[in-house]
C-alpha cells in the first residue's frame, strides 16, 4: 500500500521534562531532563516515518509517550480527532488497539516464563472482543504464520528461539489486534546483519498487507533510509530536519544531519576519501542543561551569536526545488550535499 | 653454529621486507560446555604484518573475538580450550610459552580493546590510575611519573583537559570518552600490534567516526599492525587493507578489501553484501540470507555454510569441508564452487 496523504496521528508541541530531584526525605526539584522539548509531526496512513538521532536525542521517550507509558509534560497527540493524552481510561483502552509497540531487544522484551501461545495471545486477554475465548489459538496459530513461524510451534518457550525469531513474535504480538499503527523502536539494532534483513523484509510486508503506518525509531541511518517514505532527524530533544528520504539524505539542509550522514560508514572501499568528511567535535551536551537558542550550536562549524539567541524554528528553508522543499531548524541553513551521487 | 647467524641475519631482512608480525595457523578452540562440545574455532589461519589493518568480519558467534582471545592469551579455560595450531609473534610461537613471558608480552607488545569500555574499566580507580597502572607495572614507574604520562597519553588520544581529568572516574566520562581512555590504556606501551574487537559498536556514528579517526592516526605514527574485529562492512570498507570473513569459526574468504566487495568469492560474503542497506541507494531490493547460523554444538557436515547457500549442490557441499583455497595473490574462498560464485554465475 502507498502512503496517502490522510492523517492517522498528529503529533503537536510534545515536550516531556523528567524532573531532577535530590534528597531522600525532604526531595526538592533541582533541575529537569528535557528528553522532548516541543516535538512536531503527522504520520500518514500507510507510511514509514524514520526518527533517527543518536542517544539520548529523546527519540525513545516519544515513543513511550505515544504509547502510554509516561506522561508528556505538555503536548497534545490527535488520533481519529481525539487528543489520546486526555482520553478517559475506556477511549484510552479502546485506543491502544490502533497503537502497537515492537520492541528493541528480543531478549527481555518476551516473559521467559510464556510459550508463545500466552505471549501472542495476551493482548486478546485484555481486549476480548478481538477474539472470542474458543477461537484464540487458531488466531494466534495465523499470527505465527504471517511472522513466518511455524504455527507448530505455539507452545514452545522464548528461549527456544532464536533472536531474529523471537522478534517476529514480538511482531506478532504487535499485530494480534490489527493495529493501525506500530511503533518500532530499534527493531532490528539487535540483531545480526543477515537477520536484520529478514526482519526488514518482513516489516515491509507486513505493511503492504494491511496498510499499516509505521513510526520507525532507530540510530542506523542505513536501515531508517531503506524502510522510511518520510524522516525526521533528532537531536537533544528536538527535530532538526524532517522531510521526504530523498529530501533529508539526498538535500540536507541542517548541519547536524550533514554530519550525521557524512560519519556513516559506507559499505564501499572505493568511496574511500571521495566522501564529504564533517567531523564533529566533542559529545552531546546533558539534556538536564541543554544550550540556549539553537542546541546544536555548541557543536556547529556555522554557529554565529543569533544561534545562541534564537531557538531557530522548524520550518521550509533553503528551498531550491519544489521537489525536495522541507523544514528544517537551522538559521543558517543551506543544502550540502554529503552522499556522492 | 654460522648457519643460526645466517639464519638470524636472514630473518632480520625477511622482517624488512614485510614478514608477518602475526601469524595465526591452523587455531582451533573449542568450549566443553554441558550443552556438549562447542567447535568455535576450527583451524583459522591470518596474518597481519606491521602498520596493515586486517579486518576480521563475522557475525555472533563466527568465532571471531575467541581467535582474538586465544591470540592474547584471555581465553577463559575452562571451559575454553586452544585444541590445535600456532600463534606467531614476530616469528616465536606465544603459545607454546609460559604464561609468565606471555604476560610480559601482553600490554607491552600485543594489546586489545574491547566493545563495552565501561565494564573494561574498574569503577573504582582513577582513568588516570589505570593508565598509569600500565607504566607502573610493566616498566616500575613511580606514581608521580605514571600519572604524568597517563596526562601524556590522555593528551594523545585527544581528551580535553586531560590534566583535569586524570583524578576523574570512568562513570564520569561519556562513552566515547570512555573509549578513549581504553585506547590510551591499550597503545601506552606503543604496542607492535593492537587487537580491536567491535572498538565502536556501542558508540554513536558521530563518536564512531571520530574513535575510528583516531585509530587511524595512531596506527600511522606508530606502525602498528592493527586487527579490526567488526561484524559492521560500512566500518571495514572505510579502514581494512584485508579482509578475514568467518563464518561458523572457519574463515571462508580473504580479499584485499576493494576485491571483496567488487568481486566476493564466497557465497557467504556475497549474501551478506547483498542483505544491508545502503545510504545512497534507496529502493534497491536487500536479499534475505534464509536460515540461521549454526549451533556451535552441532555444525552441518561438510561446508558449515551449506544449509543457507544458493549455491549448494549434495555433493561435494553436504559431505566434504571446502578448504580455503587460494586462487589468485591475496586472495582465497572456501567454498567448492568459488569459481561460479566470482564470476557471478547466478544460481
Amino acid at each position: 500500500m502507498a502512503p496517502t496523504d490522510e492523517v492517522v496521528l498528529d503529533v503537536r508541541d510534545l515536550v516531556k521534562h523528567f524532573a531532577l530531584t535530590q534528597g531522600v526525605v525532604l526531595r526538592r526539584t533541582i533541575g529537569a531532563v528535557q528528553a522532548v522539548d516541543g516535538v512536531s509531526f503527522q504520520l500518514h496512513r500507510g507510511e514509514t516515518l524514520g526518527l533517527v538521532g543518536e542517544s539520548g536525542c529523546g527519540k525513545s521517550t516519544v515513543a513511550k509517550l505515544l504509547m502510554g507509558l509516561e506522561k508528556p509534560t505538555s503536548g497534545q497527540a490527535f488520533y481519529n480527532g481525539q487528543d489520546i493524552f486526555t482520553l478517559d481510561a475506556g477511549a484510552k483502552r479502546k485506543l491502544r488497539r490502533q497503537i502497537q509497540l515492537v520492541m528493541q531487544d528480543p531478549y527481555s522484551s518476551l516473559n521467559p516464563r510464556m510459550t508463545v501461545a500466552d505471549i501472542v495471545g495476551e493482548p486478546f486477554e485484555i481486549h476480548p472482543e478481538v477474539a472470542p475465548k474458543g477461537d484464540r489459538e487458531g488466531k494466534v496459530k495465523d499470527l505465527l504464520d504471517v511472522v513466518g513461524l511455524n504455527p507448530e510451534h505455539i507452545n514452545r518457550y522464548p528461549h527456544q528461539f532464536s533472536g531474529g525469531q523471537r522478534q517476529r513474535i514480538g511482531i506478532a504480538r504487535a499485530l494480534a489486534l490489527r493495529p493501525e499503527i506500530i511503533i518500532c523502536d530499534e527493531p532490528v539494532s539487535a540483531l545480526d546483519v543477515s537477520i536484520q534483513a529478514q526482519v526488514m523484509n518482513l516489516l515491509e510486508q507486513l505493511q503492504d498487507e494491511f496498510g499499516l503506518s509505521y513510526l520507525f525509531i532507530a540510530h542506523d541511518l542505513s536501515v531508517v533510509r531503506h524502510l522510511s517514505d518520510r524522516v525526521a532527524v533528532m537531536y537533544l530533544g528536538r527535530i532538526a530536519e524532517i522531510g521526504t528520504d530523498v529530501a533529508i539524505y539526498e538535500h540536507p539542509t541542517h548541519p547536524y544531519t550533514q554530519a550525521l550522514l557524512s560519519a556513516v560508514p559506507v559499505p564501499d572501499p572505493t568511496m574511500r576519501g571521495r566522501r564529504d568528511v564533517i567531523r564533529l567535535e566533542g559529545d552531546v551536551p546533558s539534556p538536564a542543561d541543554p544550550p540556549s537558542g539553537c542546541r546544536f550550536r555548541t557543536r556547529c562549524w556555522k554557529a554565529q551569536q543569533k544561534c545562541a539567541d534564537e531557538v531557530p524554528e522548524l520550518v521550509e528553508r533553503a528551498v531550491t526545488s519544489e521537489e525536495f522543499r522541507h523544514a528544517s531548524a537551522c538559521h543558517f541553513a543551506e543544502e550540502r550535499r554529503i552522499i556522492p551521487a | 653454529m654460522s648457519a643460526g647467524t645466517e639464519n638470524a641475519a636472514s630473518f632480520e631482512l625477511v622482517a624488512d621486507d614485510g614478514a608477518p608480525l602475526l601469524e595465526v595457523e591452523d587455531l582451533h578452540v573449542e568450549f566443553r560446555t554441558r550443552e556438549g562440545l562447542a567447535k568455535a574455532v576450527n583451524g583459522v589461519s591470518y596474518s597481519v604484518r606491521a602498520g596493515e589493518t586486517l579486518a576480521v568480519l563475522g557475525e555472533s558467534g563466527s568465532g571471531k573475538s575467541v581467535t582474538a582471545q586465544a591470540i592474547m592469551g584471555i581465553l577463559d579455560t575452562p571451559p575454553g580450550f586452544v585444541t590445535g595450531g600456532a600463534v606467531r609473534f614476530r616469528g616465536e610461537d606465544i603459545l607454546k610459552l609460559p604464561e609468565e613471558r606471555r604476560r610480559a608480552l601482553r600490554g607491552a607488545s600485543m594489546a586489545m580493546i574491547f566493545q563495552d569500555a565501561l565494564s573494561s574499566l574498574n569503577p573504582v580507580f582513577t582513568v588516570g590510575w589505570q593508565i598509569g597502572e600500565m607504566f607502573r607495572v610493566h616498566q616500575g614507574m613511580s606514581r608521580k611519573e605514571s600519572k604524568l604520562r597517563a596526562i601524556e597519553m590522555m593528551d594523545r588520544v585527544r581528551i580535553p583537559s586531560a590534566k583535569q581529568r586524570v583524578n576523574d572516574y570512568p562513570h564520569q566520562f561519556s562513552g566515547g570518552m570512555r573509549q578513549r581512555v581504553m585506547i590510551a590504556m591499550s597503545i601506552a606501551l606503543n604496542p607492535a600490534l593492537l587487537i580491536a574487537d567491535e572498538p565502536t559498536t556501542a558508540l554513536d556514528v558521530t563518536v564512531q567516526a571520530q574513535v575510528m579517526d583516531l585509530l587511524a592516526e595512531l596506527q600511522r605514527e606508530s606502525g602498528m599492525g592493527l586487527i579490526l574485529i567488526t561484524h559492521d562492512l560500512g566500518v571495514v570498507a572505510d579502514v581494512a587493507d584485508r579482509i578475514a570473513v568467518m563464518y561458523a569459526g572457519r574463515i571462508v574468504e580473504t580479499a584485499d578489501a576493494r576485491d571483496l566487495y567488487a568481486k566476493p568469492a564466497h557465497p557467504y560474503t556475497k549474501a551478506l553484501l547483498g542483505s544491508i542497506p545502503r545510504l545512497d541507494a534507496k529502493g534497491q531490493d536487500i536479499a534475505v540470507i534464509g536460515g540461521l547460523p549454526p549451533t556451535l554444538t552441532k555444525l552441518p557436515s561438510g561446508c558449515s555454510f551449506h544449509p543457507r547457500c544458493r549455491y549448494m549442490r549434495p555433493e561435494p557441499c553436504q559431505t566434504e569441508v571446502p578448504p580455503l583455497v587460494s586462487f589468485e595473490a591475496n586472495r582465497g574462498s572456501a567454498c567448492h564452487f568459488w569459481q561460479e560464485v566470482l564470476d557471478g554465475t547466478d544460481r
